[in-house]
């Protein structure tokens, strides 16, 4: 009895903190007013880089003043790509925390779909004048297998190699370089390395830590190059597994980081690495080749988060080819954001409001301008206001031509986990390219549930 | 023992000659004196017996964050899985050399120590290192992960040192994660155990230690025979707090390594973490959580048999 007596205060107090830390953890939830919207949309780790929040500042402050007595509650979450999907699920879940409005990633919308989170917004596209001008991809983004539509898509992205010309230069390659293989992007990647040291010559999306830009902008940049349908095969409904194309992709991400032709590991992993690049490693020249997106600008203009107006003196684009040149000779992929109501929301009305107002002609513009979105809208596609916007816009929006989509299924955002671990265990040199695919092969069948073919 | 005896004998003594009439007091008395920990018991039940309940229920769904319509009952697949699972036993491994570590050899040691030392030096030197050593527990776990986080990182201030001394640099949080986020903990939890063997030493009666010495036994042997023996009770409460602290440190790794690269730093939270909410699968990251528990407690069964021993 008596040894329990010094440390019983100890215990209490234990409790007590553990109990503070947990109870505070939980608090948050705010009560609901039928005037007021909550909007929840993703905030860049960088405090500076702020394209987002202002323009939906802006918008939320001209859409008060129109209507009068309503009010615009916005939830900035600041945290890695991953995080704010995992926050907004649990927020979704909860009439207590759900908000009205969400910004959804294209890549796990029909997960959310499945799991019962969004609702269905063809009741208010049917009365909506505006909706004919969305073109038939943007109108099936947000599709989900039952037919109904559950976002509007507000811009999409492609993607392709972005070049600094005068890091080029001095390694003695083209300016207009336009590589034809993986062979030739690795060269200039190595020449590079080799005459202009002390530059990372060519930055990959990896790992964990940047989560679907390491699936997207990097693996699936490289896989959708090796062939037909290499993730997943529309003609059976399974899933690929086994593919040489998948190995050869992996091989190419661990030549890159193997050979030191990327960046240092660490940083490569890091969650913040896709702002890095766009804020740091290209502004400030020292990097060389970029496989990234076509937004990248939005950050150099003079409202972004890294202004740079004159960037176009100094970097340049070129497609992303396929492993060996096969037709068409090049590779994009595309994604995209929508504007979506959860189904716990309860003001979804006025939600669909802020959204139509959000899409008016001008303030969809407006978007595109300001975060460098390649228009959706036929109507947005023709303003000089968007043509004229930045250099590059032209190369970017060509790309759409022969632009790829990821698989739009809810198990989707596993098997891109799943992607993102077999990268970094070569990345790392934690495992082989035969021992990562093994294990990605492995965790694909249990994630379908056995739905997967071998090519 | 003495006080609960006499307590026990006084009470006793005057009911023997009236019982039954005593009895009913006794009992009133008894049910009042549940009053002041009846608000702690309902909050324990409902925040902490509740949430592992809900726990247990759900370990034993398919229940995923995203991608599901709905969950549906399993059985045992959960916890067929984790223990098939290369990754989970990999966590577990990480888990106890965490716990060893930092825990055990960690705090545990250099809490003593510090103690030892503290309680042979001057006032002023008590006051200046308790207060530096309890700075770094007070600090919120999170603002510990990002300091610990710029001390080890590639361009942090462990390396300035070190090219300042002309000594070769580190990359521990690459290279060796689990010995930096074990320093770390190390850091961050020796306060506590300095003053649980702060209090521990201080109960010692000096008459004791000077008549071992007068005997003529070395600070050694001072130490093995004397000074252990008469605080093992705290050794064993400091020893199971700190396993069960460590065992579920999240904050502290999520912040400085997010568990990797690759898996390197993964311990059982994190691998929790990892599958519940990266892969959305609710179900299995709950398993794991109460098979972490099960860790937990048999740890404590260890300690509390040990602290049973010969008393």
């Amino acid at each position: 009895m008596m040894s329990v007596r010094p440390t019983g205060p100890l215990v209490l107090s234990v409790a007590a903190v553990l109990a503070a830390g947990t109870l505070t953890a939980c608090g948050g939830g705010s009560a609901s007013d039928p005037n007021t919207i909550k909007i929840a949309f993703p905030k860049d780790t960088d405090n500076k880089v702020t394209v987002r929040d202002n323009y939906v500042k802006d918008m939320a402050a001209e859409f008060e003043k129109e209507h009068k007595g309503k009010k615009v509650k916005i939830i900035p979450i600041q945290a890695s790509a991953q995080d704010y999907v995992t926050k907004l699920q649990q927020m979704m879940r909860s009439p207590k925390t759900a908000p009205d409005l969400v910004y959804e990633d294209t890549f796990l919308i029909n997960s959310d779909i499945k799991s019962g989170y969004l609702r269905p917004l063809d009741d208010y596209t049917g009365k909506w004048d505006d909706w004919k001008q969305f073109d038939s991809t943007a109108k099936s983004a947000a599709k989900g297998q039952d037919g109904k539509t559950y976002g509007i898509l507000d811009g999409t992205d492609t993607r392709a190699l972005w070049f600094n010309k005068k890091i080029f230069k001095k390694a003695g390659l083209p300016e207009d370089w336009k590589p034809k293989t993986w062979d030739d992007v690795l060269k200039a990647a190595r020449t590079v390395k080799k005459k202009v040291p002390g530059k990372i010559p060519l930055n990959v999306f990896t790992g964990k830590g940047v989560s679907e830009a390491a699936a997207m902008q990097g693996f699936e940049m490289l896989l959708y190059g090796t062939g037909q349908d290499p993730l997943y095969d529309t003609k059976s409904k399974k899933w690929v597994k086994g593919s040489q194309g998948f190995k050869d992709s992996l091989d190419f991400v661990k030549t890159v980081y193997g050979e030191h032709l990327g960046p240092e590991v660490d940083q490569a992993l890091s969650p913040t690495m896709q702002t890095k690049v766009v804020t740091d490693l290209l502004p400030k020249e020292k990097l060389a080749i970029a496989l990234d997106g076509s937004w990248l600008g939005q950050q150099w203009l003079k409202t972004g988060g890294s202004p740079w107006p004159e960037w176009d003196e100094t970097m340049s684009m070129a497609p992303m080819p396929t492993q060996n040149g096969e037709a068409p000779g090049e590779v994009s992929m595309s994604g995209g954001w929508t504007w979506s109501i959860p189904q716990k929301s309860k003001n979804p009305e006025l939600a669909w409001q802020m959204i139509e107002h959000m899409q008016s002609k001008k303030n969809a513009v407006e978007w595109c301008v300001r975060g460098a979105q390649i228009a959706v809208r036929d109507d947005v596609a023709a303003d000089p206001k968007y043509l004229n916007s930045m250099p590059g816009i032209k190369f970017f929006t060509k790309r759409v031509e022969h632009t790829q989509y990821r698989p739009t299924l809810p198990v989707y955002p596993q098997v891109s986990t799943a992607i993102q671990e077999a990268m970094e265990g070569v990345t790392t040199g934690d495992a082989s390219v035969g021992e990562a695919a093994k294990s990605y092969d492995e965790q694909l069948e249990s994630i379908t549930d056995g739905a997967v073919v071998k090519k | 023992m003495s006080t609960t005896d006499l307590a026990a004998v006084g009470k006793e003594v005057p009911g023997r000659g009236g019982a039954p009439r005593d009895q009913r007091p006794v009992r009133r008395k008894n049910t009042w004196r549940w009053l002041p920990i009846a608000p702690a018991t309902v909050l324990l039940l409902l925040f902490l017996a509740g949430p592992i309940a809900y726990c247990a229920y759900i370990a034993f769904t398919d229940m995923q964050l995203t991608g599901q319509a709905s969950a549906s009952f399993v059985g045992f697949d959960n916890f067929k899985k984790a223990f098939a699972d290369e990754n989970f036993r990999n966590s577990v491994l990480l888990t106890l050399v965490f716990t060893l570590i930092s825990s055990i050899l960690g705090q545990n040691t250099l809490g003593l120590t510090l103690a030892s030392l503290m309680a042979r030096s001057t006032r002023f030197v008590r006051s200046a290192t308790g207060a530096v050593v309890i700075c770094a527990w007070v600090l919120p776990e999170i603002v510990a992960g990002f300091l610990l986080y710029t001390f080890f990182s590639k361009e942090g201030t462990l390396n300035e040192i070190l090219a300042f001394l002309h000594l070769p640099s580190q990359n521990w949080l690459y290279t060796l994660p689990i010995i930096a986020v074990s320093f770390a903990n190390v850091w961050r939890g020796t306060a506590f155990s300095m003053l649980v063997y702060s209090a521990a030493l201080s109960e010692i009666p000096k008459e004791v230690t000077e008549s071992a010495e007068v005997d003529g036994a070395g600070s050694w042997q001072r130490l093995w025979r004397i000074t252990l023996p008469m605080i093992r009770r705290s050794i064993g409460t400091n020893l199971m707090l700190n396993t069960l602290q460590t065992l579920s440190v999240f904050g502290l790794i999520w912040a400085m390594t997010r568990g990797g690269p690759g898996n390197r730093s993964q311990t059982l939270p994190i691998f929790m973490y990892d599958q519940a909410f990266n892969k959305s699968l609710i179900g299995y990251g709950t398993a794991v959580a109460l098979l972490l528990l099960v860790v937990g407690a048999l740890f404590s069964l260890v300690y509390l048999r040990l602290m049973r021993e010969e008393v």
